[in-house]
């Protein structure tokens, strides 16, 4: 009898689990899921003059044999055709080349940002912590603007360096690559600081002073210790500013020039321009599974390296 | 397994009453101020060769202090601190001939333990065969062979006090500091590893300082004894000298338990001294009071395991005596406490080992007996 008032309070208790657990999943089922299955369904598709601007067009009128009557016309053709454009290739790669560099420039600031936050005294650290946040309570669309103001040719950025005589011609740097690594830097800086700031912020400060006991002098005590010991923090931060960065529409589109060529304006092109739904449906699923991979994989070493431990 | 022989006897150390012997550590009037706090005020202490030290205290006495400028972490505001005659002013940490156990381990997560022991072994640069035969003894040292390739989360507590003892044996320090290197561990490994340590010292004839706010692990392991307050050292001696006489009551009342009874010395008589209590309203005599002067005020304390009780009273011979009542009683196992009113507002502890079962125990709860002590068992404390 005992037993069974015990197997009853486990499975009410996992009752609850379960309960507790299907919140999040019912979310990305309906928010992430299902959404990517509509997108995945249009790239099947094939570009008509109509509304929708696509077919076939699912009929519910007939049931399930409606829904397979679709199915049987859906065809893989709008993949095949972005290997045969070059374009696509290019801006994937460009796309990647640039969030690959720009998460780099993020870390290579983020990272002393971070680490005199975790240094600072510790009433300070709500503070500056607010400071990291602060930007965020501005339009992201008006900031990215307002770099147009700093960088254009007569902005504040080439007055000021002119006034100090630096340099006697303004620099062009509005509407190139440049100005995209300025925009996507600036407005990723807080995803790599905040990461890298709670993994530095963690460490235990007696490990530096253990090192320097030991022999060790501070600045290779940092490469030794301080380094190795925020490498969550650092991948973390690098996968937040990298995969938003591949997918950036708005800081290309803004301060980006006719070079810059990124998967989200082809994306918005192929979308709004050319009113292609299924070719732009298929660039987003390409680039959703070029996100998903390392993803992936990462997580796989990871989980490998706990079984390992 | 074979038992290993527990080696020769421990001989007698103590350079510290040779007047001709070196200090190897020496803190020359040394202050450290933090803002207005001052943690070590114009302190001077030397620490000889192969001495096993101890920095005792409660927490904001500034051993810790202490510790950390010896290790380089703070600067003396100050003083000089010398090691081996050496001034080390200006000396970094990292180039230090120190290591130190820190407190809280400061093991390296990411390395394995044989990682962490070779660490200050790689910054020397000493060749990867060296390494590797010195990682290897101390793996053997502090008997952790078998986890040389862990990472220190797979470790217990125990076996990470280990690992960081090897880690700073391994460069073979002029002196070893361990900062409270006990504390996180239970009773029964800490009194085990108390031994360890002392057995480690003795072998490797090694200087060792260690902080603790512990006094038996203090009495336990040191050879010597610094007891600070405030900034200051109250008393240095060895264990021994700290127990039975006490320059102070603050020494007094820190280590160990001990019975004090305020009043005024009445009578001086070469090292001879009678204290009259005004609680007891009676006389105190004391054997071998040292220097005293009639007419001032002053303590009389003693131990109390060093006070006897008797349901008769003793025949006054070389005692004093002073009647009582049992007022309550703790039992500890091995002892037991006797609680013992004298006075309205005054008891008395008294230590009885218990030697005979419980149930046959012969003084309990309210009886009247007798409390005595030789004249020679307690001390005579002025400050």
């Amino acid at each position: 009898m005992d037993r069974e008032v015990h197997s009853q309070a486990y499975t009410k208790s996992r009752l609850g689990r379960w309960a507790l657990i299907a919140v999040p999943y019912a979310w990305l089922l309906l928010f992430f899921l299902a959404p990517f299955v509509i997108v995945f369904k249009i790239s099947l598709s094939e570009v008509v003059v109509s509304i929708p601007p696509y077919q076939p067009v699912i009929d519910w009128a007939n049931g399930l044999a409606g829904v397979l009557d679709t199915a049987r016309q859906w065809s893989f053709d709008n993949y095949i055709w972005l290997t045969q454009d070059a374009i696509y290739f290019k801006a994937y790669l460009s796309s990647l080349q640039i969030a690959l560099i720009a998460t780099a420039i993020t870390l290579v600031v983020g990272y002393p940002i971070a680490y005199g936050m975790a240094r600072a005294p510790k009433a300070w650290q709500p503070t500056l912590l607010m400071l990291i946040i602060l930007p965020f309570w501005t339009s992201f669309l008006i900031r990215v603007y307002a770099w147009i103001g700093i960088l254009k040719n007569e902005g504040l950025l080439n007055q000021v360096l002119m006034s100090l005589g630096l340099i006697s011609d303004p620099l062009i740097i509005l509407n190139t690559n440049a100005a995209v690594y300025i925009g996507i830097v600036y407005s990723y800086l807080p995803f790599m600081v905040l990461p890298l700031y709670s993994s530095l912020e963690k460490m235990d400060g007696s490990l530096i002073e253990a090192a320097e006991d030991l022999g060790c002098p501070p600045m290779k005590a940092f490469w030794q210790v301080t380094i190795p010991l925020s490498v969550p923090g650092i991948i973390a931060g690098c996968f937040l500013v990298f995969i938003p960065a591949v997918g950036e529409f708005v800081i290309p589109d803004i301060l980006g020039g006719s070079e810059t060529l990124m998967i989200g304006k082809t994306l918005w092109v192929e979308f709004f321009r050319n009113r292609d739904w299924p070719v732009a449906s298929a660039v987003a699923v390409v680039l959703l599974l070029i996100l998903v991979i390392p993803i992936v994989l990462f997580q796989r070493q990871q989980e490998k390296q706990r079984e390992a431990a | 397994m074979a038992k290993k022989p527990i080696g020769p006897v421990r001989r007698a150390f103590a350079p510290w009453e040779d007047p001709n012997a070196i200090p190897f550590i020496e803190f020359r009037n040394v202050t450290k101020r933090f803002g207005d706090f001052v943690a070590v005020d114009n302190l001077s202490l030397s620490i000889y060769e192969r001495e096993f030290h101890a920095l005792l205290g409660g927490s904001g006495c500034g051993k810790t202090t202490m510790m950390r400028m010896l290790a380089g972490f703070e600067t003396p505001t100050e003083g000089q601190i010398l090691l081996d005659g050496q001034d080390l002013a200006g000396i970094p940490p990292y180039k230090r001939p120190v290591n130190m156990m820190f407190q809280s381990y400061a093991l390296f997560p990411h390395m394995t333990v044989e990682a962490n022991i070779a660490f200050g072994l790689k910054q020397d640069g000493m060749p990867a065969s060296e390494i590797k035969s010195r990682v290897d003894e101390m793996l053997r040292l502090v008997k952790l062979e078998p986890f040389a390739k862990r990472k220190p989360h797979q470790l217990s507590g125990g076996q990470r006090q280990r690992v960081a003892l090897a880690r700073s044996l391994a460069k073979r320090p002029k002196v070893l500091l361990l900062d409270e290197p006990l504390a996180a561990l239970d009773k029964k490994l800490r009194e085990e590893t108390q031994l360890e340590l002392m057995t480690l010292q003795e072998d490797l004839r090694m200087t060792f300082l260690i902080v603790t706010h512990d006094q038996e692990e203090a009495m336990t392991v040191a050879d010597r004894i610094s007891v600070m307050d405030h900034g200051h050292i109250r008393q240095v001696a060895t264990p021994g000298e700290i127990y039975e006489t006490p320059n102070s009551r603050f020494v007094a009342e820190f280590i160990g338990d001990i019975n004090l009874f305020s009043g005024q010395i009445s009578e001086v008589n070469e090292n001879d001294a009678r204290l009259f209590c005004t609680v007891l309203g009676q006389h105190i005599d004391i054997q071998g009071a040292g220097k005293v002067t009639a007419g001032s005020n002053a303590a009389f304390a003693i131990r109390p395991e060093k006070v006897r009780i008797s349901l008769d009273k003793p025949e006054p011979s070389n005692a004093n005596v002073i009647p009582g009542e049992v007022w309550d009683i703790a039992y500890m196992g091995d002892v037991s406490i006797y609680h013992i009113k004298i006075a309205e507002t005054e008891t008395v502890r008294a230590v009885v080992a218990n030697t005979t079962r419980l149930v046959e125990r012969p003084i309990t709860w309210d009886d009247k007996i007798w409390l005595s002590w030789d004249r020679d068992a307690g001390v005579i404390l002025t400050k």
